[in-house]
């Protein structure tokens, strides 16, 4: 089965990235054989509609499960659309998150989990900061 | 004429400016082009006397002529439609109107309905005429509502564009066509800085233009240091006092209430008159 992880690097040891839409990579790993394609996120610096963009390119690729952080109402709806069944809140190496995956570890989301947000502008959207509280205060 | 009145720092007084020149001149128009938070109305108390909706053209697929081939989703910069093998989806919020989808679809799958984003005011407070658009709560596009707010502007008599802070599309929009553009600033580095962007923006434009210091007295001289150095003429100053920050807070123009103040914008607007040759 093909699997799409966000990372934040080309390789299996790459972190994964907990952005979706403007993740730096995409890895495309087979979960068989763990043989693997990185292919750059062209949405990354879209003025908007980056998660649409991104949902696109990974529904076109044949993945049938994406493992990321979190995605947002527009990039579910699509990926929604397209079959994808999708993983959030992973964190590790790509590779990590996939063999977790393949033990079952990791849950699948039925709905977003960020708020929508227009652009880059926006930075830290409302769901980032209710899911990451600001550090302690020193 | 048509005089804009812009500033690249928000709160610095353009509003209080722009109602008060409108205010002072006769047969004016005034065009409130700050559709995401449109506030003339709260010093001008207009009587709104009719509403209309604003619409863009947004795509919707005929999903029995589709055959997902993609083009569509290919042709679209703002990443607005998404294909997938089996199924289509239109994201409304972010279609610019540019109508390309339609042109570039194979089948003929794809026609435009009206999308709403916001509603037209129209109303009149003594002899000024008054219309602000407002744009709909979501949706990201400012300049259609300014396009049609501009789109009401009457053909001869004076008018005053109230424009949103900042430099980007919406406040482009606003100035565009203007003969002249009065930019409203504070004697601070935060409204130095701005203005400076400002000045940049519309010297590309080709638009001229000079400042009113609001709040004069406040921070330091570099706002006008700035202005001798690059000739831009200082049209009138606002004081930091206490009775024009009243009548303000009440919702009051102060020149309606301190006729000084009328002599002054007519003075200001019979300078800036002369200066475009009007």
């Amino acid at each position: 089965m093909r699997i799409c992880v966000t990372a934040a690097g080309n390789s299996l040891d790459a972190p994964v990235e907990p952005r979706f839409g403007r993740c730096p990579y995409f890895i495309f790993v087979d979960s068989e054989t763990m043989a693997f394609e990185a292919v750059p996120n062209m949405a990354m610096g879209a003025r908007g509609g980056a998660g649409i963009q991104a949902a696109q390119l990974i529904a076109s690729r044949g993945a049938r499960v994406l493992i990321t952080g979190n995605v947002g109402p527009n990039a579910f709806q699509a990926l929604a659309a397209a079959g994808v069944r999708i993983v959030v809140g992973a964190y590790g190496t790509v590779r990590e998150v996939v063999e977790r995956y393949k033990r079952g570890e990791l849950r699948e989301t039925g709905a977003p989990t960020v708020g929508g947000h227009y652009g880059m502008g926006a930075g830290m959207g409302r769901g980032w900061r209710r899911r990451y509280p600001p550090p302690p205060p020193y | 004429m048509i005089v804009a009145v812009a500033s690249g720092k928000g709160g610095t007084g353009k509003t209080t400016v722009a109602v008060n020149l409108a205010l002072s001149i006769e047969n004016v128009q005034f065009l409130d082009c700050d559709v995401e938070e449109p506030n003339a109305h709260l010093l001008l108390h207009p009587k709104v006397s009719r509403r209309e909706p604003v619409y863009i053209p947004v795509p919707v697929v005929n999903e029995q002529l589709c055959d997902y081939c993609g083009k569509c989703s290919e042709f679209c910069e703002y990443n607005a439609i998404f294909v997938s093998s089996n199924k289509i989806l239109i994201f409304p919020e972010l279609c610019h109107s540019c109508g390309g989808c339609a042109i570039v679809c194979p089948k003929k799958a794809i026609s435009e309905e009206q999308h709403k984003i916001g509603t037209l005011n129209f109303g009149s407070s003594g002899d000024v005429e008054l219309v602000y658009g407002e744009l709909e709560v979501g949706e990201p596009l400012a300049v259609p509502v300014i396009k049609a707010v501009k789109k009401q502007m009457k053909p001869d008599g004076n008018v005053v564009l109230d424009s949103p802070p900042g430099t980007s599309c919406p406040v482009i929009e606003t100035v565009k066509g203007s003969d002249y553009c009065v930019l409203v600033t504070e004697p601070t580095p935060f409204g130095l800085h701005d203005l400076k962007i400002t000045v940049e923006v519309l010297e590309d434009m080709g638009i001229p233009f000079g400042v009113v210091v609001n709040r004069a007295g406040i921070g330091d001289k570099k706002v006008y240091e700035y202005c001798r150095e690059k000739d831009i003429p200082v049209l009138l100053e606002i004081p930091y006092q206490r009775d024009i920050a009243e009548f303000y807070s009440r919702g009051v123009p102060f020149s309606l209430e301190i006729p000084e103040w009328k002599e002054k914008f007519r003075t200001l607007f019979e300078r800036i008159k002369e200066s475009v040759g009007k």
